[in-house]
């Protein structure tokens, strides 16, 4: 179903203020998360940065926005939009006729015109990293000082500098959104899991697509700039690179746009779009909810000491363990689940081509771990955000009267139930995904054997995160 | 048209947004001081040292930037006040006396928690007060000597049971040995030995003799006085020396000498255990006066804190009977 017959839904998108406006509040916010990190207190618990981030953001993004709306978040995100400013040389929208080359040829009378400061150079991505490797590095980077990241405000505040920072220099070194779609640690799996949501962006005839030859969509016009996320639209078969930003709804002359309500994980039986980063993207973020899961919620406190110790003897062993686990022994496990259902099946595909194809699997079951994980601290933790609303820095203040609300756990008795059911529904999602993926090439009878290890998998990993999570 | 309302709307909210936030920090620190209270080993308070003219409100914002902490200030009668993580606690000080004043943690908030201590200067002018040096220093006791009780009790001595002997004597000297000048100056093991020496007393066992060191010891305190004491104890000394007394508290095991750790001079003493007030040897050889010289002036450098600047003189020696009573059982109310 296209929601853009409604035409409130489609003024709405199609529109730049409601967006823009969004994303100026998104960024005032993230200013303030930087400022608190920075000048707040150097309590977690009590400052914006800290609370607003890592449980309030998090929380909407892991178990709202990517479920349910793949990549909207990024449509909003405030952190690429000052890059974004200057690479166009407007913050609205473009206001002249001159855009296929995204803004090459900005208009230089305004007084106001950022691009008599700062000139952007417009340079292609390098073809060799036209992939999500280094997203998926910047993931891994991060994540091996997420301890210290996720509990000390001024690290928080340093990082998310360091993302404003590095999204600026991309916008002006490069074209289009580099950084979302080449660098953000972030986005590499919010495209992986946006395969899942129940919504997407496609075009409504690819033929009037074929007979545009103006390509509007992609190269830019005086409604809008063309993709920003170097995505074509007409070839657009999965949600992973689109990152919902409407500029494709503002520049097609034919109304060609639709944004379709279609079922979950729709995405994962695309067929030829299936990539070894994306694959291995899938491992990084299994892995990678299993040892948060271990390591932040687990009872081991020489483990959190190890993971806290950053530069320390521990900490090089747990970062040593943590990319093993990863990069080798996860994928390696899986391998050897391919190599017996080629066995058991006698199939005669090749085992990398099974391997990156059975990896999609992991899609639905690594949200699933990763909703499951962030189900455990954003009940229990979620009364530090009215605290924090009033009182953001700590320094005493009472805005909106709930600075004296104390920590108060919410649903917690809940909360395994919920767990339990979101590990098992995402396993469930796994084994049929497997198995589907298995039948794409092989006749259902051995499919079956095929995907047999593959689910064998998926079972035990959720049985050890439930294990980790609830038990 | 558009495109410069965007701008304006942008460069408001957020240039707007950043000059009210550093504007409010401004203005919050008009009228007030800010004490950040750390763990010692990340700072301890800071800032560590205040100024304040005599009879000027002072005006403080307490909070912590890591884990529950205490303020109070020594000497004085002002309840302690939680200093909670991220918290603000705005107190208002006056001092009509000038002088060095210490605050200090009240919470156990680390191995290090007792060096946790700051000073308030109020100044101004004031008359000249005579100081009068405390009983140790009198006696001229030299309280680091090496001390061990020769003589012993075999069983727990009794203060009821004292009593009761004192009830049935007349002996000349009752007086004398009751007198606070004496319990002050005497341990209780020169006690009992002037009692065991005593002629009116050689009818009398040992045990007997201790029974009625205990009675002294009680009888030159007060329940009212233990009370205190023991809440004082409680939170200031059983930390390390144990809540039974025993020196086995929580952070016993855990005193480390700063000067050594951080690679600098050592000041050539060795932290040691904590007394273990409920070892006959050690408590039955050191008169109050000697106790209280080593809680006032502290242990310099063997890890026991000096408390002078902390206890008013009757909370100094409330304490030193509470530590006898690891040794004695309480006198009778």
């Amino acid at each position: 179903m296209n929601i853009l017959r409604y035409p409130l839904i489609k003024s709405l998108l199609k529109n730049r203020w409601p967006q823009f406006t969004i994303m100026v509040v998104a960024l005032a916010g993230f200013l303030v998360a930087i400022l608190s990190g920075l000048f707040g207190t150097p309590v977690g618990s009590r400052n914006f940065g800290i609370v607003f981030v890592w449980i309030a953001w998090w929380a909407l993004l892991m178990l709202v926005a990517v479920p349910f709306l793949g990549r909207g978040w990024c449509s909003i995100c405030p952190i690429p939009a000052p890059g974004e400013w200057l690479q166009r040389g407007n913050l609205l929208g473009p206001d002249d006729i001159n855009h296929r080359d995204h803004g090459e040829n900005k208009k230089k009378n305004s007084v106001f015109s950022v691009r008599s400061v700062v000139k952007p150079h417009n340079r292609r991505w390098p073809n060799r990293f036209r992939n999500i490797w280094l997203q998926n590095g910047t993931f891994l980077l991060v994540a091996l000082f997420s301890t210290v990241i996720l509990t000390q405000p001024k690290v928080t505040a340093i990082v998310l500098a360091a993302f404003l920072f590095v999204a600026v220099g991309a916008s002006l070194v490069f074209e289009r959104r580099a950084f979302c779609r080449y660098l953000c640690p972030v986005g590499g799996f919010i495209g992986l899991y946006s395969q899942l949501a129940p919504v997407e962006v496609r075009v409504v005839d690819t033929a009037v697509c074929k007979a545009h030859t103006e390509k509007t969509c992609y190269t830019g016009s005086a409604d809008g700039y063309g993709c920003p996320w170097d995505v074509f639209p007409p070839g657009m078969v999965k949600n992973t690179y689109c990152g919902t930003c409407m500029e494709c709804l503002r520049t097609c002359p034919h109304d060609n746009i639709a944004i379709n309500i279609r079922s979950f994980g729709a995405d994962l039986s695309v067929e030829r779009v299936r990539k070894m980063d994306e694959a291995y993207k899938a491992f990084i973020m299994l892995g990678a909810a299993a040892v948060y899961s271990t390591v932040l919620l687990g009872p081991w406190g020489t483990l959190k000491l190890a993971a806290y110790s950053v530069g320390s003897l521990p900490w090089l062993a747990y970062a040593a363990s943590f990319l093993t686990l990863i990069l080798l022994a996860l994928p390696g496990l899986f391998w050897l689940m391919i190599w017996t259902g080629i066995q058991l099946s006698g199939s005669a595909l090749p085992t990398k081509k099974l391997f990156i194809a059975q990896s999609y699997a992991l899609v639905p079951l690594g949200l699933s771990a990763w909703v499951a994980f962030s189900l455990s601290f954003v009940f229990a933790n979620f009364s530090y955000v009215l605290a924090a609303l009033s009182d953001p820095f700590g320094w005493g203040w009472n805005l909106i009267g709930t600075a004296g609300i104390g920590w108060t756990p919410w649903l917690t008795s809940l909360t395994p139930f919920l767990q339990v059911g979101v590990l098992l529904g995402g396993f469930l999602w796994a084994a049929i995904t497997s198995r589907k993926i298995a039948s794409e090439n092989t006749i259902n009878t051995l499919a079956m054997k095929l995907s047999a290890p593959v689910i064998i998998f998926c079972l035990t990993f959720t049985l050890i995160l439930m294990g980790l999570l609830v038990a | 048209m558009k495109e410069t309302f965007a701008r304006i709307f942008a460069v408001v909210l957020i240039l707007g947004g950043t000059f009210t936030i550093g504007f409010a920090w401004w203005f919050g620190r008009l009228d007030s001081i800010t004490l950040h209270a750390r763990m010692p080993e990340a700072g301890g308070w800071m800032p560590g040292d205040l100024t304040i003219a005599i009879n000027q409100p002072l005006r403080l914002r307490l909070t912590s930037d890591d884990v529950m902490h205490g303020f109070a200030i020594g000497q004085s009668g002002q309840p302690a006040v939680d200093v909670k993580p991220g918290e603000i606690a705005d107190i208002t000080l006056n001092f009509d006396q000038p002088g060095t004043y210490t605050f200090y943690c009240t919470r156990w908030c680390g191995a290090n928690h007792w060096r946790m201590r700051g000073t308030i200067t109020v100044t101004g002018d004031a008359p000249e007060q005579t100081v009068t040096p405390p009983l140790y220093a009198q006696l001229g006791l030299d309280i680091d000597a090496p001390r061990e009780a020769e003589t012993v009790s075999e069983e727990q001595p009794s203060a009821l049971r004292g009593r009761k002997l004192f009830d049935q004597l007349s002996i000349t000297n009752l007086p004398t040995y009751l007198s606070p000048d004496y319990y002050r100056s005497h341990s209780p093991e020169q006690a009992w030995q002037d009692l065991r020496d005593d002629p009116e007393l050689g009818s009398y066992s040992d045990q007997q003799l201790w029974n009625a060191v205990a009675y002294i010891w009680g009888s030159n305190t007060t329940p009212e006085a233990l009370s205190i004491a023991r809440e004082l104890y409680a939170q200031n000394c059983a930390a390390c020396h144990g809540e039974s007394g025993g020196g086995d508290g929580v952070f016993s095991g855990e005193q480390v000498n700063i000067q050594d750790e951080a690679g600098g001079m050592s000041s050539g003493h060795q932290i040691v255990s904590p007394a273990d007030f409920t070892n006959p040897e050690q408590i039955l050889s050191a008169a109050p006066a000697l106790l209280q010289g080593k809680i006032i002036r502290g242990g310099m450098g063997t890890g026991m804190p000096m408390w002078g600047v902390i206890f008013t003189e009757d909370q100094t020696w409330a304490l030193v009977s509470y530590l006898y009573t690891f040794q004695f059982e309480e006198v009778p109310k």
